[in-house]
């Protein structure tokens, strides 16, 4: 596995007519990752991995996919990338399993089918036509179809987008496997729990442009800090636990017995202030960690709701 | 599976194996679809039969062959044969490929766009090699006694199925799958009937005539009952009337065609 960027995207601009698709985004995707660009509808996601498809020709800017120009240099890309649509690219009438020994045809050293079809749970609809498939089939099938020829990067676009939770969690763990085994994969994504459970790396997405862009921990940590709430009896020495906490961290007593904790919420937090506690005979009532979520952040920095 | 079942081992299969695999798929397709059956091998196989065993339209017998009917209509449901395919067929069945992404989709493979074509193209042909097959037996059941140079037959075929691939990918390149869909049936039934498949073109006033005559369904008609029936060389004015469309028709898809 070679230590440069998968993808690297510098300044893209795409425009359709007078609307502006993306506009200036810059992602860099490390080799080996999962990468999951989330954002909401609208905000440019499709067009950005579908410019590192070799769909779209940028406006402005520059993309570089496994090193390659992905649309001058087409051919030498394809065979390298897989790809799973939003919706669709399946002849109505082919059968699951038709069209994806098919696509396993196109190289050259694909994965086995059967083996790829009982493994996402293609089995009992594998005579099925394309266009009596349910929603979820079909999107197992896309997914199926952009793995079986074993490509170094995979681009998915909504993956799990109306699946029910136990097909969420198949794709989940198959996305966890094509990490373990070396392949690099780029997601899009509305759903927050998506990007925390998958993602290496999020890239959130608004109005064509990258606002943030880091490890789930690391998006969670910065922006408005963590909180950590406790109820005990009233008064108790806050300067004395300050003491106990890390630098930085506040303390305050907001109604008589109602104690909040604001900083680096951590496990090592929580047990200072449990010990703490013991120290000082105090029986926490309740105790709850108001942790800061992708969803806060993203409202934070675009003002916007994700699911909007 | 296993650890290190999906160990990338990117590349891509041999591109002659990738056009045999794609044609495949494309003729199975084309074969499994109950309307282009209809279009392409009931409607033909019913048209050849019936004005053949029942004397609807009056056909001229004078010149060539056994003097039955079967010999005039044989070369002109040949045509109409090829027509439903190379247009009829292929417009609709190409118009809702795009419209489902399945050309976007196989964008993104090692396949590369001329072979698909070139794929689509021979799945044209192997699906004009079964109906030629079907109608000829039929035909010859009926008494057809064909006459002429197979090879000027079969360039006069693939002239024409140049001609009218151009125009279907034409027409499903640029419209709305369900445009295309309504204008490919219509067209179809305009040309059969203006095309002198089955109604001769001497039943239409002269300057109609002069006008029809240069379509590529009545060049092909025209074209394939001078060898057919009359047991003339390759007529090159109909040759040239097709390499003509076939020229317009691939040029104009190729600059136009729109892939998503």
């Amino acid at each position: 596995m070679s230590n440069d960027p998968a993808v690297e995207i510098r300044g893209l601009v795409k425009r359709y007519g007078t609307k502006t698709a993306v506009d200036g985004l810059d992602l860099t995707v490390r080799s080996g990752s999962v990468t999951a660009v989330l954002g909401p509808n609208g905000a440019g996601k499709t067009t950005t991995v579908e410019t590192c498809e070799g769909y779209h020709r940028p406006d402005a800017g520059t993309v570089r996919v496994l090193g390659l120009d992905p649309v001058a240099r087409a051919e030498a890309l394809r065979p390298r990338i897989g790809v799973m649509l939003q919706s669709g690219g399946v002849y109505s009438g082919a059968r699951a399993v038709e069209m994806l020994r098919h696509m396993a045809k196109l190289y050259a050293a694909p994965l086995d089918v059967d083996t790829l079809v009982e493994r996402l749970g293609l089995g009992g609809c594998g005579r099925t036509p394309y266009r009596r498939l349910s929603g979820g089939q079909q999107q197992r099938l896309a997914l199926a179809m952009a793995v079986v020829g074993r490509p170094e990067l995979v681009f998915l676009d909504e993956p799990t987008a109306g699946l029910d939770p136990q097909a969420r969690r198949a794709t989940w763990d198959l996305v966890r496997e094509l990490r373990t085994d070396g392949v690099t994969v780029v997601l899009t994504t509305h759903h927050m729990d998506e990007a925390e459970q998958l993602a290496d790396e999020v890239a959130i997405v608004d109005a064509g442009r990258v606002v943030v862009h880091g490890s789930p921990e690391q998006l969670c940590r910065g922006g408005a800090e963590n909180t950590l709430r406790f109820t005990g009896r009233p008064s108790l020495d806050l300067a004395s636990l300050l003491k106990a906490l890390p630098d930085g961290t506040e303390a305050a007593e907001l109604t008589p017995g109602v104690y909040r904790v604001t900083g680096d919420v951590h496990p090592q937090l929580l047990a200072t202030v449990a010990s703490w506690c013991a120290q000082h005979g105090v029986m926490p009532s309740s105790l709850t960690v108001e942790r800061h979520t992708l969803e806060d952040v993203f409202l934070e920095l675009t003002g916007k709701e994700l699911r909007a | 599976m296993s650890a290190g079942t999906f160990a990338p081992r990117p590349g891509a299969a041999p591109v002659s194996r990738m056009i045999l695999a794609q044609t495949a798929l494309e003729t199975r397709m084309l074969l499994r679809n109950g309307e282009q059956l209809l279009l392409t091998v009931i409607i033909p196989a019913l048209l050849l039969t019936l004005f053949s065993t029942v004397d609807i339209v009056t056909v001229p017998l004078q010149e060539g062959g056994s003097g039955k009917s079967v010999d005039f209509l044989a070369p002109g449901i040949l045509a109409l044969a090829v027509m439903s395919t190379a247009f009829t067929g292929q417009a609709i069945a190409t118009g809702f490929d795009r419209r489902y992404g399945v050309l976007k989709r196989l964008g993104a493979s090692p396949l590369p766009r001329w072979a698909l074509m070139a794929a689509k193209t021979l799945s044209v042909l192997v699906t004009e090699v079964l109906q030629i097959a079907l109608l000829t037996v039929i035909a010859l059941a009926l008494g057809w006694s064909p006459q002429g140079d197979p090879l000027s037959v079969a360039a006069l075929i693939l002239l024409g199925t140049a001609a009218f691939s151009g125009l279907g990918l034409l027409m499903a390149g640029t419209l709305k799958a369900e445009a295309t869909l309504a204008a490919a049936n219509l067209v179809f039934l305009l040309l059969l009937v203006g095309g002198g498949v089955i109604v001769p073109l001497d039943k239409f006033p002269d300057a109609v005539r002069s006008v029809l005559g240069l379509l590529p369904i009545s060049a092909l008609s025209d074209g394939l009952r001078e060898v057919l029936q009359h047991g003339g060389a390759l007529p090159w004015g109909d040759a040239a009337v097709l390499a003509g469309w076939a020229v317009l028709g691939l040029g104009a898809a190729a600059r136009l065609f729109r892939w998503e």
